[in-house]
């Protein structure tokens, strides 16, 4: 715990000073910042386009199916912006600069992702939360307790199973230096898959994302229950309210691969 | 001539090195055709044609468009840091066409995105659905021509944002917000058809459409004897303004360009 404690403060003291160093540069700053956030946008204009056409998907609504792009994002973008910059980790080991980290007294991870942080990112994060917020007023759901704190549980569930894809992404990078875009397939990929109910996808693609990457427990399946939906494939129940625990499991195997990686790493010497 | 053909080759070279990189792109590419596929097949559950489209021609469209995202997905040219930075002036001063250059180059590296990352998506994908591929020799080579006439398009688009560079001294948010109109306009996103028809009809008369729609329509056998020619023609067109205006920007520019130093 005190560790855990201590990573958190550095991480502020370090993304402090490197948001204090991006504000130098004001006008692009907000101008980058803004088209972050309409370039969300994109996703969201294609279900708009998509409910165009049709009145629902696979027996979701237009309104539920912004949920799922509501939670998705909010989720996806947490994990974009405080932990994604890990994706540059083979960056640092191409430019040897990744020996520097090691022989800082604090831990590497911590030391990338805050190094690197850049609050615009955050642009991306406060247009789902918009959505959310107009998706929640207008969509008809009975709230019970059981239904809020699975609701409330979702977005960090979800954003710890992100965060966690990418660093077992990143750490791959440390045996093939060049497959940053693989990663991006399940990061990127993820968050465009969820957007969407689980439904339409393929059995085999949506065994793949329920017990592999498991990214169907960032909002498909607690969605299921928040919203009284049936699983037209007869998971059982209690599948709809493990989120918390695949989170943590993913977590523990994301330090697992992170410790494994940095011990792997043999620096390319002079 | 002969240089610019040097260029196009070293372009295609120097891209078909990375290999790794190459070989997870193409990864990607084939995950997100399925899951655009299976969103498309979603919609075809309820209708049987939209926008022109079957199922058939909306799942091919999904796997063949992968190919071009590596062109849509970023707005500038690496030539923006060039100007950023103040290299471009060492390009002005030799004896070589800026323009020419940088189409040669970013043909060779696209030619080789567009092919490798369009073709091994769509054969994974005919492993799982029905896909729509003609074998008429006629058909591909007019496909061939206009994906190359889309290529031009959309280079002559990124040589003109690129350009703003020279004024607005940072490219980063002008580039995005170039992809954003890119990737929605050109079908990227979703087939125009799909769109409402007063977007469509915007979509059609935009130069995004010439980039990939296009080519693609042409692929799936939308378009045959004159109506062929009469969309090639729309996309030369689209090509031949887009890059005189390129030219006119680039003259204006380097009136204004100052170099420091003596």
């Amino acid at each position: 715990m005190a560790e855990l404690a201590t990573t958190l403060h550095l991480y502020r003291v370090l993304a402090v000073a490197k948001v204090r160093a991006d504000w130098q540069y004001r006008s692009q700053f907000l101008l980058y910042m803004t088209t972050q956030f309409f370039i969300t946008f994109l996703d969201f204009l294609q279900i708009a386009v998509i409910f165009g056409a049709v009145d629902s998907l696979a027996g979701w609504s237009l309104l539920e199916v912004v949920f799922l792009y509501a939670t998705s994002g909010m989720a996806f973008y947490l994990g974009d912006a405080f932990i994604s910059q890990v994706e540059r980790v083979g960056g640092y080991i191409k430019a040897g600069t990744f020996d520097a980290l090691l022989i800082r007294p604090a831990g590497t991870l911590v030391q990338i992702c805050a190094n690197d942080f850049a609050f615009r990112r955050l642009g991306k994060l406060l247009q789902a939360s918009i959505v959310m917020v107009i998706v929640l007023a207008r969509l008809d759901v009975e709230w019970t307790p059981g239904r809020l704190v699975v609701f409330a549980l979702m977005i960090p569930s979800g954003t710890v199973i992100f965060s966690s894809i990418w660093v077992i992404g990143a750490s791959i990078t440390f045996w093939t230096v060049d497959s940053g875009e693989l990663a991006n397939t399940f990061t990127y990929g993820g968050n465009f898959a969820t957007q969407y109910p689980l439904d339409i996808l393929g059995t085999w693609l949506r065994r793949f994302l329920t017990l592999v990457v498991p990214t169907a427990f960032v909002n498909y399946f607690p969605a299921l229950y928040v919203l009284g939906k049936p699983d037209p494939f007869g998971a059982p129940g209690w599948v709809r309210f493990i989120s918390p625990l695949v989170a943590l499991t993913m977590a523990v195997a994301a330090r697992a691969a992170w410790t494994g990686a940095v011990r792997h790493y043999r620096s390319t010497g002079s | 001539m002969r240089l610019y053909w040097e260029v196009l080759r070293r372009g295609f070279r120097r891209y078909s090195t990375y290999r790794a990189a190459t070989l997870a792109g193409l990864f990607t590419n084939t995950v997100f055709g399925f899951l655009k596929a299976y969103i498309l097949l979603a919609v075809y559950e309820q209708r049987d044609v939209v926008g022109g489209f079957d199922a058939t021609d909306a799942v091919t469209f999904s796997f063949v468009t992968q190919g071009f995202f590596v062109m849509l997905g970023a707005g500038h040219l690496e030539l923006a840091d060039r100007i950023q930075s103040g290299d471009v002036v060492t390009d002005l001063y030799r004896p070589v066409d800026l323009q020419a250059w940088w189409l040669a180059q970013d043909l060779g590296r696209i030619a080789f995105q567009v092919a490798l990352r369009g073709c091994v998506p769509f054969l994974v994908g005919s492993l799982v659905f029905d896909l729509d591929i003609t074998s008429d020799p006629a058909l591909i080579a007019a496909f061939a021509l206009s994906a190359l006439l889309g290529i031009v398009v959309s280079f002559g688009h990124r040589f003109l944002v690129t350009l703003t560079t020279f004024w607005l001294l940072d490219y980063r948010g002008t580039s995005q917000v170039a992809t954003v109109v890119t990737m929605f306009f050109s079908g990227m996103i979703l087939p125009i058809g799909f769109f409402p028809d007063w977007l469509e009809a915007l979509a059609r008369a935009l130069p995004y459409a010439a980039m990939l729609q296009l080519p693609v329509e042409v692929l799936l056998g939308k378009h045959t004897g004159s109506d062929l020619l009469a969309l090639l023609g729309v996309q030369v067109l689209w090509a031949v303004l887009l890059l005189a205006g390129g030219r006119v920007l680039l003259s204006a520019a380097s009136r204004k360009l100052v170099i420091q130093g003596g």
